[in-house]
């Protein structure tokens, strides 16, 4: 069987710090995991591998059985192509309205590029693609406003509605509520696990929430300073196995002297 | 106590530099400076007598330039079209060129290392030789005339503006173009769609700023021969018609007083 996401033994370092320290994992397809981890275990570090954003020192990455280490640029682009990344702090261009936000979505899979992703180029199918992708998030009323007239759930479900535009496989989400209120957040991720089931993709998604990652995802995947110390279906963990990957040593980059107060 | 574990840039750091006492070099380069100022004062012959009669040949000069005169306001009109022409056109296309170069200038869209020290190499010859030196080279390249002036004002435009929009486009979010490249979009696709609108408002006031410039230099281009109003300004102090440029400084003083205001006026609507 071909997995969504395939990690074996994965190492990242930056200079001198080892941040990712042989993580091996998978995500079959189909599947909604949620990668938890005290700040700075290295799960930012992860998902970005996960896209070819930063180099690996050894190891290798599968997406859906392509190899992406390695990959050249055009295999590389077509890997991230079938990968949805949504982000903490959405990252939408802020001079752009959300209209045209989410026709960037898009860029990947078109041979011009850029030329035939503006609202003036875009095809009529793409616009129209865009503007249901705006309704799936609610936010079709808002097309025409710039993030910065909108609140911060607003802008992630525009991003979760460029993420649709894009139409991956495989959907990346590093800490997608992490700045929003919990009301607002919960919203947000409720939509992002509902479009994520109904589409039939995989994800990996990072949370803060125990009774959020138990509630919604199928399987936990817990960091603990760069290494994988839960790899379990939810109903298997409890909350003491849980809340101890937040004790204890769990930064990559804890200072050896202070690790043994 | 694992909470207290931070990262390295949070601990003890050295004492404030400006506590420290001035280094060897702070007073080599303090005592430099003063034997040049020195040195300049007493080769440069300044006495209170040479001030006085410098003093009496510009009341003269105002004498004589007083009421200035206007009687070939026509050509003097032409020659400052030719001015604004040289001014718009060498602006024009300094800004146009210096995207591109920008771009292959800025650490985060360059396309390589090596490539990005020759463009900003070529930028900082383009800043380095001043705008009349470029007209004198492009004069006895392509003759006098006001091509050779746009061609300076491109130089001189490139220097200023193709740094200040690398300098813009190393200072974007990195988010927006993170997100976009991966979607796998193309390099290109990922500048223009992200870095560039984040630029605009900056890359617009800097093009405007350009055009100030371009408009002021233009202006002493022809006193080299490169055409516009230079040219008949030279003319008439080479002539003692102090009347007639007179005239000329006024029509200067209007037209880019104009153009300030215009400019000020389109940049705060903007940013
Ligand atoms: N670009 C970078 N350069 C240097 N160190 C980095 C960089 N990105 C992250 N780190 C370090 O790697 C460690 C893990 O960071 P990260 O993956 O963001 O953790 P998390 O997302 O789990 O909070 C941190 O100590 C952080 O300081
Ligand atoms: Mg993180």
């Amino acid at each position: 069987m071909i997995h969504a996401i395939e990690a074996d033994r994965l190492v990242v370092s930056y200079g001198n710090l080892q941040v990712l320290r042989g993580i091996s994992f998978t995500v079959p397809a189909g599947q909604g995991v949620v990668l938890l981890g005290a700040n700075g275990c290295g799960k930012s570090t992860l998902m970005r591998s996960l896209n070819g954003l930063e180099k690996l020192q050894s190891g290798t990455i599968r997406i859906h059985g392509d190899t992406l280490s390695g990959a050249g640029r055009r295999d590389l682009r077509k890997i991230r192509q079938s990968m949805g990344y949504v982000f903490q702090h959405f990252n939408l261009v802020p001079q752009l309205n959300a209209f045209q936000n989410v026709l960037l979505g898009s860029l990947g899979r078109q041979r011009f590029g850029l030329l035939s992703c503006l609202s003036l180029t875009a095809s009529a199918a793409d616009r129209a693609k865009a503007m249901h992708c705006l309704d799936r998030v609610g936010m079709a009323d808002r097309a025409l406003h710039r993030p910065s007239e909108l609140s911060g759930g607003q802008q992630q479900r525009v991003a979760i509605a460029r993420m649709l535009m894009q139409d991956p496989r495989v959907v990346i989400a590093d800490e997608p509520i992490a700045s929003l209120d919990p009301k607002a957040g919960r919203e947000v991720l409720d939509l992002l696990w509902r479009i994520v089931t109904e589409e039939k993709l995989s994800m990996l998604c990072t949370l803060h929430q125990l009774e959020l990652a138990q509630e919604y995802g199928d399987r936990v995947l817990g960091m603990k300073a760069g290494r994988v110390e839960i790899d379990a279906p939810i109903a298997e963990t409890d909350t003491a196995q849980l809340n101890a990957l937040y004790t204890g040593m769990t930064r990559v980059d804890a200072q050896p002297t202070e690790a043994a107060a | 106590m694992p909470n207290r574990q931070r990262p390295p840039h949070e601990r003890s750091q050295p004492a404030s530099p400006r506590f420290r006492a001035p280094s060897a070099l702070t007073w080599v380069v303090v005592v430099g400076f003063a034997a040049f100022f020195i040195q300049g004062i007493i080769a440069s012959d300044i006495s209170v007598d040479r001030l006085m009669r410098g003093a009496n040949n510009l009341v003269r000069f105002v004498g004589q330039a007083v009421p200035p005169d206007f009687t070939r306001m026509p050509n003097i009109a032409d020659a400052m079209l030719e001015t604004m022409n040289i001014a718009i056109v060498g602006v024009t296309f300094g800004c146009l060129f210096s995207i591109p170069l920008a771009i292959l200038a800025a650490r985060n869209t360059a396309p390589t290392m090596l490539v990005r020290t020759i463009a900003r190499f070529v930028i900082s010859v383009a800043r380095t030789i001043p705008d009349l030196i470029w007209a004198l080279i492009f004069v006895v390249t392509v003759g006098l005339g006001p091509l050779a002036g746009i061609l300076a004002i491109i130089m001189d435009t490139i220097g200023f503006a193709a740094r200040f929009y690398s300098e813009r486009f190393e200072e974007v979010q990195k988010g927006p173009a993170e997100a976009l490249t991966a979607t796998g979009a193309g390099r290109l696709s990922v500048i223009f769609g992200a870095i560039l609108p984040e630029s605009f408002a900056s890359i617009t006031a800097t093009s405007l700023f350009s055009v100030e410039k371009a408009i002021r230099s233009a202006v002493t281009l022809g006193l080299v021969g490169a055409g516009g109003i230079g040219v008949e300004l030279s003319t008439a102090m080479r002539l003692f018609r102090y009347d007639q440029a007179a005239a000329i400084i006024l029509v200067i003083l209007v037209v880019v007083i104009g153009f300030e205001q215009l400019s000020s006026m389109i940049r705060k609507r903007i940013i």
